[in-house]
């Protein structure tokens, strides 16, 4: 009754072994701050001044191919002074049946570039981002909030905002 | 000569054709399409925000009520990534219970997703049988885990409960049926010109575009890439089992239909393989008894089952720290969750990778060029169900 928590190609326990971090070590203008294994799944951390890069790096190098955007979400630390957001990219290649995680630490209205140009499917994800945590992503066409009405006060997935909402329908 | 203008059509949010309370803003240039922008969040219940104040147990009942005709697969993705975080193991018996009631959920959602499709098109009939083979894999569901839609039926370690004696045999008898009905929907739709004509050559992505647009699924299959975590990633027993995987290059909404046919058809076969190999054995890990609830019937006449139940239940499970993010290939593409655990019983944060909002996505490159009948064609061809788009 064994069960091996890594679904995908990688097997490695050393992060550094990933394909992926290993490519972004080797390239001078994407610096990695931290690399993190859990069960299996590897993350690493760039700056965002860096994430654009990093990630067309992951995108265009034919050894590594990630070219399936699987997510873009956020999570908020409201305690992290001057990093108090993540986002967090999920990436898949479909040639080498591999998965990265990039997080990209952000402080409270600080902008990132928005990955349109790289996926047409960062559209709606980066829209849900705004919408929910307020995050402006620049170079974004048409950022506009998604699932909640335009007129609507606060980012709903952001850690102060209350659960039953702030008015009675 | 008269001045060419645009005009824009407000759809929905409430119309037949949209599947739910989806609303399409579409201009149109006569009777062509030179625009389509969704409006989303008509359903938007904050089932994300609202884990975050839930225990992990308590979060199951809304992943069934986010895409609420594969609450089967959205359990599943969902309890994958719990019992990553725990870090307990599944019994042999349970990880084959588990993927034949996913397998049947992906039959339950692609048989409405076709019969809804051909409906929008005219073919109400088709809809209608559609709707009666689904009576079969509901009344499989009513008897094993007693709920027909919302199945709820999955715990970390395994299941709620084993199959009933004659399950099998219920089953089977199902399955000798079924392909004889996907064979009588070929007769009436395959060749038929109408089917054809509303079909061929509508809402075309290609598989660049498909790729850019991260599509997955029947969706992605239908323009040619070649995906299914099923057997690319195999989670539960599909390891076990031998997967084809249709895939049709023509990229257009009847290639979609046709992924979703043979799909079926292969269902068929995986569940005829699932209930010659199921194993005897436990149905939950009782080993893991820190996350796992005691049997039922024992917590009515042993003290301990009591107090470990009610402690399970009143305290919750806490994980350790840490974040993992697990996908399945659910009937309509990727549906993953991305849970963040701070150590507390509760989540931190838990994202869910909706696969129709990724798919829906893309209607603003399939839409333009297409006539304005077209489009209920091609939201039928995405197969959407709003719950899972605006969770």
């Amino acid at each position: 009754m064994t069960v091996n928590w890594n679904r995908q190609n990688f097997s490695g326990e050393d992060p550094e072994q990933h394909p992926a971090v290993a490519a972004l070590r080797r390239n001078p203008g994407t610096p990695v701050k931290e690399v993190a294994i859990f069960r299996g799944e590897v993350s690493a951390v760039i700056s965002p001044e860096h994430s654009t890069e990093a990630l067309t790096l992951l995108r265009d190098d034919p050894a590594l191919a990630f070219d399936l955007l699987v997510d873009v979400t956020a999570v908020h630390w409201p305690e992290r002074e001057g990093a108090e957001f993540d986002v967090v990219y999920q990436l898949y290649s479909h040639g080498s049946r591999m998965r990265i995680k990039v997080k990209v630490p952000l402080a409270d209205g600080q902008e990132i570039r928005s990955v349109v140009p790289l996926w047409a499917t960062a559209g709606w994800l980066e829209r849900e981002v705004y919408d929910m945590f307020g995050i402006p992503f620049a170079g974004h066409p048409d950022q506009r909030r998604i699932v909640n009405p335009p007129n609507f006060e606060g980012h709903p997935l952001r850690k102060e905002f209350p659960v039953q909402g702030r008015v009675r329908w | 000569m008269a001045k060419q203008e645009i005009m824009t059509l407000n759809v929905g949010p409430h119309h037949p054709s949209t599947h739910g309370v989806l609303r399409l803003i579409v201009e149109l240039d006569g009777e062509r399409v030179v625009s389509i922008t969704p409006d989303i969040g008509y359903l938007h219940r904050g089932i994300e925000k609202l884990s975050e104040s839930k225990k992990f147990l308590q979060v199951l009942p809304l992943t069934d009520r986010m895409d609420y005709m594969s609450s089967g697969t959205n359990n599943l993705a969902y309890i994958l990534a719990v019992e990553k975080l725990l870090g307990i193991e599944v019994p042999p018996r349970a990880r084959f219970i588990r993927t034949i009631m996913a397998e049947i959920t992906r039959i339950n959602s692609h048989l409405l997703g076709i019969g809804s499709a051909a409906g929008d098109c005219g073919a109400v009939s088709m809809l209608l049988y559609s709707l009666r083979e689904r009576e079969g894999c509901l009344d499989l569901f009513d008897e094993t885990t007693g709920g027909r839609m919302m199945l709820t039926y999955y715990r970390p370690g395994g299941v709620a409960n084993d199959l009933l004696p004659g399950f099998e045999n219920r089953l089977k008898a199902f399955l000798d049926k079924f392909p004889k009905k996907l064979d009588e929907y070929d007769t009436l739709l395959k060749n038929n010109r109408i089917w054809l004509k509303r079909q061929v050559g509508i809402g075309y992505i290609s598989r660049e575009d498909a790729l850019s647009y991260g599509l997955t699924g029947p969706t992605a299959r239908g323009s040619g890439i070649d995906r299914d975590i099923r057997r690319d990633e195999p989670y539960e027993a599909y390891d076990e089992v031998e997967i084809n995987v249709p895939v049709y290059t023509d990229c257009d909404a009847y290639s979609r239909w046709r992924v979703r046919m043979d799909e079926m058809r292969e269902s068929v076969n995986i569940l005829r393989q699932l209930i010659a190999k199921i194993p005897d054995g436990p149905y939950i890990n009782h080993e893991a008894a820190k996350y796992v609830l005691p049997e039922k019937p024992r917590v009515k006449d042993s003290m301990e089952a009591l107090i470990h139940h009610f402690k399970l239940v009143v305290e919750g499970l806490a994980p350790p720290r840490g974040e993992v993010y697990s996908s399945i290939e659910g009937p309509k593409g990727e549906i993953g969750f991305y849970i963040v655990s701070d150590g507390t019983p509760h989540p931190y944060r838990m994202r869910v990778r909706p696969s129709c909002f990724v798919n829906l996505q893309a209607i603003q490159k399939m839409g333009p060029g297409n006539m304005m009948a077209d489009v209920p064609a091609i939201i039928g061809s995405i197969d959407i169900v709003l719950g899972e788009i605006d969770r």
